[in-house]
């Protein structure tokens, strides 16, 4: 196990493949970009200027290291002990700035004035805004228009911040279709502009580069568990929607044979409803926005239509080395339907007084399917990946609130 | 050698200049498009792409995504698409086809039995738009079995170690994207094209044709200047939509094509 576990950190290979995943499929107008892209990140990593000015504003603007926080009441609720990793507390209140952060410095290296992103729930979207408006730069993010409407706190922040939110009215309208229309201005705009991709998915470098920038998370993660409990977790558990956050958290434990990760996707109304976007769990092999991965399709290999209560993990793709992860046996993928993410949601709220965004309630979700195997020793480190707020309307309406 | 190779050498010899067009297969139906490939060839196209309809067309305009749209939404699939090619080759014998497509659709349907299938249904060879030559080693290996071109694309971004590879492993033509961006309509031709086209050529024999934004007679007179070829997609998918009730439109598509292949001689 050690060995195999050990090919892990090596992994992708130069072609961008983990295992038969990830690879490069893009119009060839791109390809130079990847090119450059993938040399400029090589030279960056070899830049111990470029690592020391990114902890820098890791720590001055994103508030990092994040705490690792004992989830007292929780852990009663469930007899574990349960830590909670509060990406919610960066700025802007998700994992997504980490990235946004490494991408923006990336582009300036490169010269590149002009920046667009895809998003789903917008967290990524904020993010990128405000990393652009920080250092100056032009900015427009991709939405999809259902997004628009069921983020809309978000789409007035990323506004503010100074950007400009272009709805996608083509395809189903979400996420998935705000990557295509991202990827065709990239293939316009190449020459001028970077394009800030929000989790692990993509072409290659991108899974790369997008893992290496959120593996901070697991990185802190590691050290502050040790420091609180002397010992590693038995489990490490996060949503899945594309990936980034469970990877960022994923990825420093990957030699830690010892150490469960468990990605929870979206069930939306049930894996048998044909309303999900759980391609790990219920997809096949498939090849979309760059990269081979599991992928939810229909018999005829055309892209499924996805539902999610949750706009960012409602994507009908995966990041390709959670693909090699999961056939490697390194990782497991599970369910979560939106009905029991609001259960989530609530419990986390009353219990510790945090309330996390709908992709998060999935993970927190999760600790109900493991009751019965928990004990008073089992330590599970659930990733925090981001904060409630921007889910109020969506949440407001599924729980009758008023 | 092949049917595109032989077609467009004798082209050459007669010191012409290669048009090819653009149809979606099942847009506006599978009936219509058999009848329109067939208004095409006797318009002069030298050659015909058949889109087959994907979901996520990512490299093409709002026009080409909305035919595949509508294609998908009449219970268009990769089978039924190969069904029209089918039905297309039985009327035009000697026609050049390409079906022109994306990755996923044809990958799901196994590389090795589309192939099979695309070539008995009288496929010439394919553009698959989003698999460049990196990751093309089995499609080209199970094409070259199945006696198919495969036709790969350059852009102006590209670098001359990547001009190398495509020329080389382009069969039939070499497809150079005429700008950077997605298909779809355009009013000028970009200034840096003859240049790209240029020193293209100065890497191969192979006929180089230009695609993406060329759409009137005039457009196809100064870039067969330069180059061996045009493709012309997004007008004549328009043209289709546009006029797909009228019972003259293929009276229409006639007279529209055959004034670009004018512009061509």
């Amino acid at each position: 196990m050690t060995t195999a576990t050990a090919e892990y950190a090596l992994l992708p290979d130069e072609r961008g493949r983990f295992g038969v995943y990830g690879g490069r499929f893009v119009p060839e107008t791109l390809i130079p970009a990847l090119d450059e892209l993938t040399l400029a990140y090589a030279a960056a990593q070899q830049d111990p200027a470029f690592q020391k000015e990114l902890d820098g504003h890791l720590k001055d603007y994103v508030g990092r290291a994040t705490p690792l926080y004992y989830a007292e009441r929780l852990s009663d609720e469930y007899g574990a002990k349960i830590y909670l990793k509060r990406e919610d507390l960066c700025h802007t209140g998700a994992h997504k700035i980490n990235n946004a952060l490494g991408q923006i410095l990336l582009a300036r290296r490169m010269g590149k004035p002009r920046i667009i992103a895809e998003t789903g729930a917008g967290q990524h979207g904020v993010a990128v805004a405000t990393v652009c408006a920080r250092f100056g730069v032009e900015c427009e993010v991709y939405m999809g228009e259902e997004d628009t409407q069921r983020q809309a706190l978000n789409v007035a922040r990323m506004k503010l911040l100074g950007a400009r939110v272009i709805p996608v009215t083509s395809g189903t309208a979400t996420l998935k279709d705000a990557t295509n229309e991202a990827i065709r201005d990239w293939v316009t705009n190449v020459r001028n502009t970077h394009y800030i991709i929000g989790s692990v998915v993509g072409p290659h470098p991108y899974p790369m580069i997008v893992r290496d920038f959120q593996s901070v998370i697991g990185r802190e993660a590691r050290v502050q568990i040790l420091e609180k409990e002397g010992r590693l977790p038995d489990y490490v558990i996060a949503c899945v929607g594309g990936g980034s956050n469970a990877m960022g958290i994923f990825y420093p434990f990957l030699n830690d044979g010892a150490v469960n990760l468990l990605g929870v996707e979206a069930a939306g109304e049930g894996l048998n409803s044909g309303k999900h976007c759980a391609p790990l769990t219920a997809g096949t092999l498939g090849v979309l926005h760059g990269s081979a991965s599991y992928l939810m399709q229909d018999s005829d290999g055309q892209v499924a239509v996805t539902h999610s209560i949750s706009a960012g993990l409602d994507y009908p793709g995966v990041g390709p080395e959670h693909a090699w992860m999961k056939d490697a046996g390194r990782a497991k993928y599970v369910s979560i339907t939106d009905n029991e993410a609001l259960e989530g949601l609530q419990k986390l709220a009353h219990r510790e007084g945090i309330i996390c965004a709908l992709e998060t309630a999935h993970a927190v979700a999760y600790l109900e399917k493991m009751r019965p195997q928990l004990t008073p020793e089992t330590i599970l480190i659930i990733n925090c990946s981001g904060r409630g707020d921007k889910d109020m309307n969506t949440v407001v309406q599924s729980l009758e609130l008023t | 050698m092949s049917r595109l190779s032989e077609h467009f050498a004798a082209l050459r010899s007669r010191n012409e200049k290669a048009l090819v067009c653009f149809v979606t297969a099942g847009d506006p139906n599978p009936d219509a498009t058999v009848a329109l490939v067939e208004t095409l060839a006797k318009a002069g196209a030298d050659c015909v792409e058949i889109g087959i309809p994907f979901s996520d067309p990512l490299a093409d305009g709002p026009s080409i995504q909305a035919s595949s749209q509508r294609a998908l939404e009449q219970g268009m699939t990769v089978r039924k698409s190969l069904e029209v090619i089918r039905r297309i080759r039985a009327r035009v014998p000697d026609l050049p086809l390409i079906p022109m497509t994306y990755y996923n659709p044809i990958r799901h349907f196994g590389l090795t039995e589309y192939a099979r299938q695309a070539k008995e249904a009288g496929a010439d060879g394919h553009i698959v738009t989003d698999l460049t030559p990196e990751e093309a080693e089995e499609w080209k290996r199970i094409c070259i079995a199945e006696g198919l071109d495969t036709i790969f694309l350059l852009a102006p971004t590209s670098t001359t170690a990547r001009i190398e590879i495509v020329t080389a492993l382009s069969d039939g033509f070499v497809y150079c994207v005429s700008r950077t961006g997605v298909t779809g309509l355009r009013d000028d031709i970009p200034a840096e094209l003859r240049d790209v086209v240029t020193n293209i050529k100065a890497y191969t024999d192979k006929p180089v044709f230009v695609g993406f934004g060329i759409s009137r007679p005039e457009h196809v007179e100064r870039i067969v200047a330069f180059a061996d070829g045009v493709v012309v997609g997004t007008s004549l998918v328009n043209l289709i939509h546009k006029e797909r009730d009228n019972p003259d439109l293929l009276e229409i598509v006639y007279q529209y094509v055959a004034s670009l292949k004018a512009a061509t001689r």
